[in-house]
């Protein structure tokens, strides 16, 4: 069944690209694609673009389902459609999978026209800059100059800014949700762990799995597990599973390793179910993005002139019980926005739901994306750069 | 077009403390609205002199009214200080109404004319008469001005004109201009006793 306010059945596109694409790295993609969907009609003047970025695990199926008997409709479902915050009555909305995604764009399992063989180990190693400029050639692909807003949460946040970065000329707003300018060392460890689970699994292979026919899932399983904990708050865990056991029946322990609270069991489902559908090379190189992303970095750390050329207006939205992408560092981005003289609004939403609170159907925060969103003007295409 | 006229017209008429700040503040101006509630000095500012302006407010409520009014709005706890500006960064930094709601006055004043060139102060005059004779007669005041009872009332620094003086002077910090209120219309004599709104614009003399 779908809802009323559903952008109904959707289906996924794929943009090709011949043209090599030149990474940071150093590194060239001879050729490769981006899968995308679309929501809404692109108005006359292609004004009404609204890209969104999806964060570590997400893809370019942001709404609406892909049959009728669908049991999940997509990742941002509770955001975009007629009548929604993010209003596809008013907006043309774009979801890709990034560059080295396992969904369906060039990613380190496509095969490498050279080889003929999956990438694996010798997909490059991308950066937010990268998929932002790989996004940009996805926007000349639609035909659109000027993108109305690019939204992201987390490591789409990230992918929001670096729009505004690159390409000033080209986006009029950036909402950059539950995101932070860079990792901090506490951070970088979390995505560390998460790799050396995967890189030391004996069916990682350097990489290379896809040839002998395995997948490393023991490391991606808890490299995932590690994830879930770091995206819920202690309190949104304690009120969703405390320590109630498994097996309630008299409350009997079992006294080995097996499931034993309700808290092991949900994150064994949760990395069961993400190693089966996810590829570890995409896993590796997404924590490896966001660890590199660091805008200020040639600005002596100086996040206020890293955005001197910027010219967007933000939205920035944090969480309070977000502690891995804390209401600290949506601060940091909003100092320097202020630094600049730029146009920003920044809500610190209180919620429970830890950094997953981004990904919610929480009223307030979803008021503050309408509200937003509403004051966006999809008919003036001119820049204004300062309040 | 008209419906920005339609708004200057209507607010000054309601509020002519706003008329005296934007008095005070020159086209253009770069301005800090601290506890700016839903937006209505802001959006005021905004219509009759183009300030470009941002607002700082920690409810949730009036988050919502002040970007549905178009105003730039930074949710955060005024009590924290105001280390996400820098120093000097705007013209002019308002705290209109809210000063008697401060926990830490004294650092608020501090912090206002740390980041902004100039300040405006506004708040109730605790020296007013009509709050006198209720204390007089043995209650807290209750008013149009102090609409809260004593043991429910976001107030917790009310203060008289003449402690603010008191104030400016040991805080090294200069009177440009002082104008009091009662019912929009300007009092000169004996203020303390006959105004009920303080309007106050601030240099720091450090």
């Amino acid at each position: 069944m779908l809802e009323n306010n559903s952008v109904g059945l959707v289906a996924p596109q794929t943009a090709h690209f011949d043209t090599p694409l030149t990474l940071k790295s150093g590194a060239v993609l001879p050729q490769f694609d981006l899968v995308f969907e679309t929501y809404g009609q692109l108005n006359a003047d292609k004004s009404n673009a609204v890209l969104i970025c999806h964060a570590l695990s997400g893809n370019h199926h942001v709404a609406g389902k892909y049959h009728e008997s669908d049991k999940n409709p997509g990742w941002w479902d509770n955001l975009v459609g007629p009548d929604k915050p993010l209003d596809t009555n008013k907006f043309f909305v774009i979801g890709l999978n990034n560059l080295g995604g396992c969904h369906g764009s060039t990613g380190a399992s496509s095969i490498n026209p050279a080889t003929q063989q999956p990438w694996g180990s010798t997909f490059p190693v991308l950066t937010v800059e990268d998929w932002v400029n790989s996004q940009a050639l996805l926007a000349d692909y639609l035909g659109i100059e000027q993108l109305a807003a690019v939204v992201g949460g987390s490591l789409g946040g990230m992918q929001a800014l670096q729009w505004t970065l690159s390409y000033p000329d080209r986006v009029k707003h950036g909402l950059v949700i539950a995101s932070a300018p860079n990792l901090t060392a506490q951070n970088i460890a979390f995505n560390e762990v998460a790799r050396q689970a995967i890189i030391t699994d004996p069916e990682f292979h350097n990489g290379d799995y896809y040839a002998h026919g395995v997948v490393p899932r023991r490391g991606l399983r808890i490299a995932r597990m590690l994830g879930h904990i770091t995206y819920l708050s202690d309190d949104a865990m304690g009120a969703k599973f405390g320590r109630t056991l498994k097996n309630k029946v008299g409350n009997q322990l079992q006294y080995n390793f097996d499931v034993e609270f309700e808290m092991e069991s949900y994150l064994r489902y949760q990395g069961d179910k993400f190693a089966g559908e996810f590829d570890a090379n995409t896993y590796l190189r997404m924590t490896r993005a966001l660890d590199y992303f660091d805008p200020a970095l040639n600005y002596d750390g100086d996040l206020s002139k890293a955005l001197a050329n910027v010219k967007a207006q933000f939205l920035v939205v944090s969480f309070t019980s977000d502690w891995r992408f804390s209401p600290a560092r949506s601060r940091e981005i909003v100092k320097a926005l202020l630094d600049n003289e730029l146009t920003v609004s920044y809500a610190e939403v209180t919620a429970a739901h830890g950094h997953d609170a981004f990904l919610m159907p929480d009223p307030h925060y979803h008021a503050i994306l309408r509200s937003y969103l509403n004051k966006i003007d999809v008919n003036n295409t001119k820049l204004r750069g300062v309040v | 077009m008209n419906q920005s006229v339609q708004i200057n017209a209507d607010l000054t008429a309601f509020r002519h403390d706003f008329a005296i700040i934007a008095s005070w503040l020159p086209f253009g101006a770069k301005v800090l609205d601290l506890g700016c509630g839903d937006g209505t000095l802001l959006q005021y500012l905004k219509a009759s002199l183009e300030v470009r302006g941002y607002g700082v407010e920690k409810d949730d409520a009036n988050w919502l009214a002040g970007m549905s009014r178009g105003v730039n709005i930074i949710q955060m706890d005024l009590e924290a200080g105001l280390s996400g500006f820098e120093d000097q960064s705007f013209d002019t930094v308002i705290l209109s109404q809210t000063l008697q709601a401060m926990h830490n006055t004294e650092k608020i004043v501090q912090e206002m004319l740390r980041v902004g060139r100039e300040a405006i102060v506004t708040f109730p005059n605790f020296g007013y008469w009509r709050n006198r004779y209720q204390i007089l007669g043995g209650r807290m005041p209750v008013s149009e001005d102090l609409p809260y009872q004593w043991y429910d009332t976001p107030n917790v620094h009310l203060c008289t004109i003449n402690d603010f003086d008191q104030f400016c002077t040991n805080s090294h910090i200069q009177i440009k201009e002082r104008l009091v209120l009662t019912n929009n219309s300007p009092v000169t004599f004996l203020p303390n006793l006959f105004g009920s709104l303080a309007m106050y614009r601030l240099k720091s003399n450090l």
